[in-house]
This record gives C-alpha cells, structure tokens and sequence, in this order.
C-alpha cells in the first residue's frame, strides 16, 4: 500500500490558500484570512509529524513513497523521504506557523494574497524536499521563484523592486544550466527517476560538465561566494518573514542539492572538485564574515553572517568524511532555526521603529529585557558557543575538515572568531550602552504575541545544543550509505596522490 | 469514362476545407448584397463554419490519406496543426467582433478573409508537393495584407499593411525561386520524389533551393534575420488582427517548414541543420536582447514571439521524433498562452478608447486581481518558469536538442530565456509593485472565457500534460 502523506503535504497548503482565496477582504475577512492561514500551517506541521511518526530514521532507503504516472513512463510523479529530506520537511513546517504570526500585524496591505504567497510557497517547498524525481525536483525548485519574487517585491522595503530582480534571475540562470544537465542525464541513464540514477553510473568525463552545470545552479542558491551578492539584498527588501523563510528554507536547497545530486551521483567530479568548493568556501568564512562586521543595517549583517555559515557548509559536505556530512546536515538544521529566529528578532524591534540601522538603536536592555535575553541566546547560538545548537554543526564540519585538509580547516576556524566579532559587536551596539536616543524611551518589550514567538526557538536552540543526538541519529544511515557510493572515487585519488608521492 | 472517374481525386480527406471554401463564398454573396449590417451573421456563420471545420478534422480518420495526385497529405500532424491553427482563428473572430464596433470599423471582410486565410493555413499544413505549399501560402498570406489593413483610414494600419504586403511578397519570390531550382535539379516537386531524387547527396543547386525555400518560410514565423516586418505590423495592425498574426499564421508556416525538412531533405539534414540552428540562435538572442527597450505591449509580444520562434526551431534542429513532438507541443503551448495574452490587450481599454504601453497596466494588481494574476501566471509560461504551460514547451524542444547532442544551442537557448525572463517579469512588477493608474473599462464575456480558459491551462498543464504529448509524438510519428 503506498501512502499519500508526502502529497497531502504538498496539497494541504494549497486547500488552505483555496479557502483564503474565497474570503472578503474586509476587516472580518482579514482576521479570517490570518486565522486559516495559521490553522493551515499547524495543520501540515501536524501532518508532517504523522509522517515523521512512520518514517524510520534507522534505514537509509527511501520511504513514505508514492508515484504516479506524470510526463512519460520514465520522467514520473514520485514521492518520497530519507533522512536527509524528512528534517528538512520537519524544519519547513515548522517554520511556517512563526511566519504567519510574524506577519500577524506587520502586513497590512494585500494581506491575502501575501497568506497565499506563502502558503503556495510553503507546498513548492515541500514538494522540493519530497520529490524523487529530477524533473519533478525542478519544476519544484524553480516555481518557488514566483511566490518568492511576489513577497519582495510587494511587500518589500525601499529597493525591493531591484532586489526581486536581481533574486530571481540570479537564481534562474543558474538553475537554467542544471535543466540541461538534467536533461543530458536523462538521455545516458534513461531515467529521471532519482532511486534509480543515485545507482547508475555516469562515465566521468560527463560528470565533469554534469557537476558544473549542478553547482551553478546550488552554488547560486547556497549562495556561495563569489555569486552570493543577491542574498543581502533579497534579505534586506524581503518583509521579515520572507527573510525568515529565504534564510531558513531556501538557501537549503542548494546544500539538499548537493548532497542529493552531486555528491551521490557524481562522486569522481565531486572528489575532483572538492578543492574548488574548499577555496570558495574558506573564502566565504573569512570574507564575508569582515564584509558582515562592517554593515551598518541588521538585516544584512545576519545575511553576510549566513553566506559565511553557508561555507561552513559546503566544507564540510565536500569533506565526505562522516563527521563532516553530518555536520555540514547538522549546521543547515540549526542555521535555520538560528537564522530565522534572528531574522524575527530583528522584525521586533524593526516592527517597533521602523528602521534596520544599527546606529539608530543603543542600550536596549534597560527597556526590553525580554528581548535581550531571547537576543542573546540567537547570537551566541549564530557564533557557535557550545551549549546551542549552532556549535555542534560548526565543530562537526571543522572535524571534518581537519580530516581531509589541515589548511582548509586551519583558516576556517578563523572564521569562527571572526564571527564571534561581528555577532557581539551587534549586539553591544544594540543592546548595551546608554540609552540616550529620545525615540527608543519608550519602547516596549515583548507582546505576548512575539514571545510565543521567540520561547520556543530560544527553547530548540538550547535543546539541541546539548541533545545533538537525535537530529544526528537521523543522518547516521544516509550519511553512511552516501559515503560508501563515493569511497570508491576517494580511493582512487588517494591511491593516485600516494603515487604522486 | 472509367478512366475520368480515376482520376477525380478523393475529395474527402479534403472535407473541412471544402467547408471553408464554400462557407467564404457564400458569405461573400451575403456581404456583398446585404453590406455592413450583416457583419454579425457573417461572423456567427463564419465562427460556425470553423468550428464545423474542427469537428472534421477531429473526425478524420487515423490513417494517413493522400490525395490531389499526392499535392494533399492528411496525417495526424496535419491533423493536430489544423486544430491547432482553427482553434486559433475561431477564438480571435470571437474576440474581434466588439473590438471593431468599439472603433467604428465594424466590416464584413474581417470574418471572411480570417475564414479564407485559416483555408490557406489549412492547406500548407497538407501542402505535400511544392505546388500545394505555394498556393496555400499565397491564399492565406493574401488574405492577411488585407487584414492588417482592414482599418483603412489608419495610418498606422495602412502602413503596416503595405509593409506587410512589400516585404511578404519579396519572401514569397524567394520561396518561389527556391521552389523552381529545387525543382530543376530534382525533377520533381512531390516531397517524396524529392526526397528520392536527392539520394544521400544534395547538389549546390538543390542546396541553393533549400536556403532560399528556408528564406521564406522564415519570413513567415518571422524568425531572424527575416523578421524586421514583426514589430511594426504587430504594432500598427488592430490589436485582433495581431492576435490573428500571433497565432495561425505561425502554427502553418512552422508545421510546412517541418513538414518540408522532414519529408523532402531528410538525406541532406546536416546542410539545413546548420541554417536552422543559426537562425533558431539568431531568433532567441534578438528576442530577447530587443525587447528589453519595448514599452509598447504589442512591439513587446511581437519580439517575444521572435524568440519564441526561435525556441520552436530548437526542436525542429534536432531532426528528430523527439524535436518534431517537441514543435508541436511547443505550438500548441505557444498558441493558447498567446491568445489570453491578446485577450489581456483587448482588455486594456480606459474611457478614452483602448491602450497599449505597458505603463498603462500599473496597478493592474490592485484595479483588477483576477486579470492581473492571469497575465502575470502568462508572463511567466512565457518565460517558462515551472510549473506554468511554457515551462514543458521548453522542456521539449530542449530535450530533443540534448537528445541530438546540440549542447551549444541548448545552452544558449536557456541562457536568451534567462534574458527574456527579465522583461516579461517587468510587466509582472508593473503590475503589482506599481502604484495604481486609473482602473480599465470592464471587460465582456468573450474576453473573460479566453483569459480564463488560457490561464488555466497555462496553471494546471502540469498536472495532467498526457493529453497534448501523446498527441504530439502521434502527430511527429507520421512523419518519420
């Protein structure tokens, strides 16, 4: 019997922003409208905690699959979830309740088709974590772009028209290159299906171009230097929770690609071009984290941060040593919920006054303890202290660094500090000092509203910060049946170096 | 006696065109006695005699007939480019009629010389000797001079007519001058003698043909470099007629070029290769490079379809199966996408009569949500994005190019589209993230039906996509 959950997941959002689709959009209408989009989203969290409830973390295969038949006999309608996708689903669903309140009353005009946008946006998601499928991956990943355009550049600040550009055809080329490949892939294998082309095995002089059309297309979207200039802007214009979503969930894609794609099914190109993602990362790590301690709005210093923890990423997945996938899994995990929790932090007090600039604030602890202690925790977690959940990815994805390259790992861990720098730099900036600005008198703490908002990410970042356990259990079987697929390629590099000596 | 008996041709392959035939005739007769107040008769009967004429065509058998001595093919890409085309010529008659009362123009030419340019479409589709394929394209580009012209006391129009007319007619001289060396060094002008005759190996002579046939025919998808007459007819013709120009014309003119490449220099691919992957090149670059400048919608669309032309011959460059489907799909996607878009333009009217900058949709979001996410979803088939319509055109033709390992073309085909997607998103932006201008007239029925039914297919193709692919690599099957 195959089950429909993964597509229930797809397709109850989309019910959900049906009915918002129906309602008025008077001020009965409105509040309708914010209701069911939250019922919405608790809803496909609920249902993607059944799925998780039957998913089990202990086996690498695929599982909760479904197919049906769609473009051909071979390009299909197929489903399913491994231990790489399904924290992603989880992460996904989760996140989207804390959007909806986020934009509780920040979003004041087009208020319902800004719920559609994201509920749409919500189902394409999804569907890009549970497709197995290359076409249907695609179609995915690419129709998030339009919601996703739509939110910056509606509800977006003051060069949100620029920024919506620039977010989407940045994206678009380099997603344009990976159709190719994925069409030349369908011609050699035959088939689309991803089950089946994680086992075929491409001749290695085409996996050169195959890899290099797929890291246009992720490295864009990760984004890794030096294509990662569309990510401070987009972040700076989106509404707080498009920032929220972009950098939790969609810069996620590009890490799920390679470790879906381009690692599994093109190991020798990805052993070849390890270090080429070294390079790039390293020098992600080190630069934008200066770029970042030299920003003066919030938002962008938290966008440079995530480019900088995004390196982290790419190291350590490149790595393909077992500490370092896990890491490199574990640090997406947490940077979504560290980056999004920032992102809302900053929402609050911009929310309050209307302005990202750094300067404009100062010595916020005397009127918003409640949000300086809920800043804190999000800022100690984004420069890796141990204790929150953002150390463990760091360190994981350092050891394995360490393994493959003492050099890579050597400068990386610079950026560890460096981040430290700018992160308490902005907080000092922000929270401490006197509290001499005349507008900020009288600003309040949090509302009942933002602290359910903020507690129960404090909450997770703290809990796994010292229970890794259960999120790394999860990668433990794919991570180990990834890295037998690519040990063959690492051997006989290694085999080749050792001649070389 | 028995012998006159043979060689009277079969007639009824030829069934929705002598339908056609006769439904022009008599309207004319009617026209002609009855003047201007007939003009909605004529165009219901003429609306009619379409429909009946897809009705046919659906109805023909499966098998391929021939008939005329061979001058006639009807096989199921005949069939599947004749709905396409019909489809095409039915929905703008049905748009026409309120737009020329509006302007005063209300003729009963219009209806008919659509019907007697859809009879001309018809039978270069079925053209399958070079003597068909000229006649067809005489009738139905004759046909279209006097359309774009139909509002005479234009200028703009006129101009655009005469243009139209000067530069078509010089197409058609070269395609004829093709058409006569093809036929010197062949000896025939059957696609399949041809086909026989060249026997692996094509004289300079032949080639010579080959190219100045290709010539024409691109003139008249207005492919580059012969698409310099695209912008300004699409321009200065009434906004339906443009509609018209966008559609039809370009299913026939591309179903002939296939047909012709396929079936009468399949021997000598590698020489018409080369010249379609250069102008399928030429096509998407211009496309997208030159509409960036527009700001005029109607200038805007006609460079889109410049390159969308250019898309199309992708797949017909690939020379296979595959890439045959693939113009077909694309087609028919091209086609339905285009017309809501037109419908769109019909639409754009403000008290002062009808508009068409692309400024004058600002707000378009906020005056009127349900056309404005219509245009907005056809924006983005156009610029295929997933999971709209025009994303599995694309998919397609590309699909048969890398099939055909024409990697360059395919990359440079996607990166144009990338291009492209940058003015198509402006109209989006203008829409949505502009301040609202003043709200447009609103729109009848018709209108509200072709925008719905386009925009729903464009959203929901991919959810059922079976349909129209196995209708496609039905169609591209017969020809191999």
């Amino acid at each position: 019997m195959s089950s429909h959950l993964l597509s229930g997941l797809i397709v109850l959002p989309l019910i959900g922003s049906l009915f918002i689709l129906m309602m008025k959009s008077d001020a009965a209408g409105l509040r309708n409208i914010r209701w069911i989009a939250l019922f919405t989203t608790l809803a496909t969290f609920i249902l993607s905690m059944v799925a998780w409830n039957k998913f089990d973390p202990s086996s690498a295969a695929f599982q909760l699959v479904e197919e049906s038949s769609w473009l051909s006999d071979k390009i299909t309608f197929k489903l399913g979830v491994d231990g790489f996708s399904m924290p992603f689903i989880l992460l996904t669903t989760f996140l989207m309740p804390f959007c909806i309140v986020a934009s509780w009353v920040s979003v004041e005009k087009r208020v319902k088709e800004y719920m559609i946008a994201f509920l749409v946006l919500e189902a394409l998601m999804i569907g890009v974590f549970a497709a197995l499928d290359l076409v249907l991956f695609y179609l995915f990943f690419e129709a998030g772009l339009i919601p996703m355009f739509l939110i910056i550049g509606i509800w977006g600040g003051k060069r949100r028209i620029y920024a919506s550009f620039k977010f989407f055809l940045y994206t678009l080329i380099g997603s344009l290159l990976m159709l190719i490949a994925i069409m030349a892939m369908y011609w050699t294998a035959g088939t689309t299906d991803i089950v089946a082309l994680l086992k075929y095995k491409f001749p290695v002089e085409m996996q050169t171009w195959l890899w290099l059309a797929f890291f246009a297309s992720f490295a864009v979207k990760m984004p890794m230097w030096p294509v990662h200039t569309w990510l401070p802007d987009a972040h700076v214009e989106a509404p707080t929770a498009g920032s929220v979503i972009l950098a939790a969930i969609l810069l996620k894609m590009g890490g799920y690609g390679f470790i879906r794609f381009s690692i599994p099914m093109l190991p020798d190109a990805s052993v070849y071009f390890a270090p080429l993602v070294f390079a790039m990362s390293v020098i992600a790590i080190v630069y934008t984290s200066l770029v970042a301690m030299m920003q003066d709005d919030m938002k962008k210093l938290i966008a440079y941060s995530s480019v900088a923890h995004m390196g982290f990423v790419t190291m350590g997945l490149f790595t393909l040593t077992e500490q370092g996938i896990q890491g490199a899994m574990y640090q997406m995990i947490s940077h979504g919920i560290v980056s999004g929790a920032l992102f809302l932090s900053v929402g609050v007090v911009y929310d309050r006054m209307h302005t990202r600039e750094i300067a404009a604030y100062g010595g916020l602890t005397q009127r918003m303890p409640l949000y300086a202690v809920a800043f804190m925790v999000f800022t100690m977690a984004n420069v890796g202290l141990p204790g929150t959940s953002g150390f463990v990815g760091e360190f994981l994805t350092l050891l394995g660094a360490f393994r493959a390259n003492t050099w890579v790992a050597f400068v990386a861990t610079t950026g560890v500090i460096l981040s430290a720098c700018y992160a308490l730099w902005l907080y000092a900036r922000v929270m401490f000092g006197p509290l001499e600005k005349p507008s900020l008198k009288t600003i309040s703490d949090l509302t009942p509203r933002e602290i359910g908002l903020l507690a129960p990410l404090v909450v997770l970042t703290i809990y796994y910060g010292v229970q890794p356990g259960p999120i790394l259990d999860v990668f433990a079987a794919p991570t180990s049946a990834l890295l037998q697929q690519t040990q063959a390629a690492l051997a006989a590099v290694k085999t080749a170096a050792l001649a070389a000596h | 006696m028995p012998n006159a008996l043979a060689s009277f041709p079969d007639l009824a392959p030829a069934l929705p065109e002598l339908l056609l035939a006769i439904t022009a005739l008599v309207l004319v007769l009617i026209g002609a006695f009855r003047g201007e107040q007939s003009t909605g008769a004529v165009t219901g009967v003429a609306f009619v005699a379409l429909v009946g004429a897809v009705i046919l065509v659906v109805l023909q058998p499966s098998a391929t007939a021939v008939t005329f001595n061979g001058a006639f093919v009807v096989d199921a890409f005949a069939r599947f480019m004749k709905i396409a085309a019909i489809i095409g010529g039915a929905t703008v008659l049905l748009m026409a009629g309120s737009y020329f009362q509006r302007i005063g123009e209300s003729r009963f030419e219009f209806p008919i010389l659509v019907v007697t340019s859809t009879l001309g479409i018809m039978m270069m589709i079925s053209a399958s000797d070079l003597i068909a394929l000229y006649l067809g394209l005489e009738l139905s580009s004759l046909s279209l001079y006097v359309i774009a012209a139909i509002d005479r006391d234009n200028t703009r129009a006129t101009e655009a007519g005469l243009k139209y007319f000067v530069l078509g007619a010089l197409s058609s001289g070269m395609l004829l001058y093709g058409a006569s060396l093809v036929y010197g060094f062949t000896g025939s002008v059957g696609f399949a003698q041809i086909s026989g005759a060249l026997k692996g190996q094509g004289s300079t002579g032949v080639i010579f043909g080959l190219a100045f046939i290709l010539a024409g025919l691109s003139f008249k998808v207005s492919a580059v470099p012969f698409h310099m007459w695209t912008p300004d007819v699409y321009e200065g013709a009434p906004t339906p007629v443009t509609a018209f120009f966008a559609g039809a014309p370009k299913i026939a003119a591309m179903a002939l070029l296939v047909r012709i490449v396929m079936q009468a220099f399949p021997s000598i691919t590698a020489q018409w290769q080369q010249i379609i992957v250069f102008v399928a090149i030429a096509s998407m670059g211009l496309g997208a490079f030159a509409a960036i400048g527009q700001a005029n919608l109607k200038r805007l669309l006609a460079y889109s379809s410049i390159g969308h032309m250019g898309y199309a011959l992708v797949g017909l460059s690939a020379g296979s199966s595959n890439g045959v489907a693939g113009v077909a799909i694309y087609m028919a996607i091209y086609l339905v996408t285009t017309l809501g878009v037109f419908a769109c333009l019909l639409a754009m009217r403000t008290k002062d009569g009808y508009v068409e900058k692309i400024d004058d949709l600002a707000g378009l979001g906020r005056t009127n949500p349900g056309m404005a996410f219509a245009l907005a979803m056809l924006m983005f088939s156009l610029a295929g994005i997933p999971p709209l319509a025009g994303f599995f055109a694309k998919w397609y033709v590309f699909v048969a190019a890398v099939e055909a390992k024409l990697y360059a073309l395919a990359v440079i085909g996607v990166l144009t589209s990338a291009v492209g997607a940058f003015y198509y998103l402006r109209v989006v932006k203008v829409m949505y993230f502009d301040e609202s201008k003043e709200s447009f007239e609103p729109m009848g029925g018709i209108l509200q039906g072709v925008i719905g039914v386009s925009a729903i297919f464009t959203l929901f193709f991919w959810l059922y996509p079976a349909p129209l692919v196995s209708a496609a690599s039905a169609a591209a099957k017969s020809l191999f």
